[in-house]
């Protein structure tokens, strides 16, 4: 066995983006559709679907808030993954600064999420 | 006999490490029929316009995976590629992707054998076993579980399909993962744990980015990146439950 060997950090990355990779395959485009198509359009649902009250009173529910968080959030860790291995892909090996704009991004914008899902009440 | 030869243009990736600053393609016209493989081809270069063109082959029946190279970019066992199927266009044969060319068509693979050694590739028993204790009995479903990655030939083809290995020369890569994947899953090993600690180390699974090429080349059929996959749950699996695990996983 070679000695010297140091333990990969990746698996805590990896989970992210895998979990995301499964959540924005599986619901990804039933969002694009609904929040993009059928309720602008007013396309098989009703217009005030997603209005302003509905919505709150579904941020306001603990079950809506998780469901919110995990499209945002892990969505943005699946999206960071992918974005920092095609740097890598395309020969651009930014490294750190690579890795902390990436994840960074994702980790600010996950705790924006759990700041403005909890500021909303329940 | 000759006049019913066809003619295909050939060009060669050549480099002398004592004269060339850096490698060139050279051309030749070879005659052939429709049972000579491109090895046959560059076989047919050497004995006629240059002897000193340089390439490794050994069983010429996609056995002993030393007749590797690159085929129009694309990596290939030479023995079994036969030169019927790009006539009437110019085929081109390199060096196999991302190793160090030796010279012409041979390259390093000093650390792919490191990497071979490094995962060692044998039976390590659960615990000590006596000749009186008789032979090992493993169920069709045990043997099942890893006879596909016993036929890995080490042929490297995987390695020079692999965009990660060509960016982090480091990374263990497909073929030796396989071969790694097949002692974890036999029912006689017992150093699954062990060969953690590479497996979850930054030269491990985790250079992947499961691109998948290295399975489609793979003349063998081993899926290497279906081992590399499984391992990659295997590693978080590990990375995160080693807090509870009564030994602490691996280091
Ligand atoms: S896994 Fe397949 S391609 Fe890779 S070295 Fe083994 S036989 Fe060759
Ligand atoms: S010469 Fe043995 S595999 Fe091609």
């Amino acid at each position: 066995m070679k000695s010297g060997l140091k333990r990969s950090n990746a698996p805590i990355f990896w989970s992210l983006f895998g979990a995301g990779g499964m959540l924005s395959a599986l619901f990804g485009p039933a969002l694009v559709f609904i929040t993009g198509i059928a309720v602008p359009f007013g396309f098989l649902l009703p217009a005030d679907a997603m209005s302003y009250p509905k919505m709150l009173a579904f941020a306001q529910n603990l079950i809506g808030k998780g469901f919110i968080l995990a499209v945002i959030a892990l969505f943005l860790w699946f999206a960071a993954h992918r974005i920092y291995h095609s740097l890598h892909e395309f020969g651009i090996h930014a490294g750190l600064a690579a890795k902390l704009i990436c994840y960074g991004s994702a980790f600010v914008a996950t705790v924006i999420s759990v700041v403005v899902l909890l500021g909303l009440g329940f | 006999m000759t006049e019913n030869l066809k003619i295909i243009e050939i060009e060669v990736l050549r480099y002398n490490p004592e004269s060339d600053q850096e490698p060139h393609l050279e051309v030749y016209s070879v005659p052939f029929s429709d049972d000579m493989s491109v090895l046959q081809g560059v076989q047919y270069i050497k004995d006629n316009f240059d002897g000193s063109l340089t390439f490794r082959w050994s069983c010429r029946m996609a056995i002993c995976g030393s007749c590797g190279m690159m085929i129009n970019g694309i990596p290939k066992l030479s023995c079994e590629t036969f030169l019927r199927d790009y006539y009437p266009d110019r085929i081109r044969v390199e060096a196999m992707a991302h190793f160090p060319i030796e010279k012409d068509l041979v390259v390093d693979l000093s650390g792919f054998i490191e990497k071979l050694e490094s995962i060692q590739p044998y039976i390590i028993p659960k615990e000590p076993r006596s000749l009186d204790q008789g032979e090992y009995i493993q169920s069709p479903k045990q043997f099942n579980d890893y006879i596909q990655f016993t036929s890995c030939i080490n042929c490297t083809l995987c390695y020079a399909a692999c965009p990660q290995f060509g960016l982090n020369p480091d990374f263990i890569g497909p073929g030796a993962i396989a071969l790694l994947h097949r002692y974890n899953m036999d029912s006689r090993d017992g150093a699954a744990a062990e060969r953690m600690e590479l497996v979850a180390s930054e030269e491990g699974v985790f250079n992947c980015s499961a691109v998948g090429y290295c399975s489609e080349v793979c003349p063998k059929h081993v899926d290497p990146a279906n081992a590399v996959n499984i391992n990659k749950t295997n590693a978080a699996k590990d990375y995160f439950l080693r807090f509870l695990s009564p030994k602490g996983g691996a280091k």
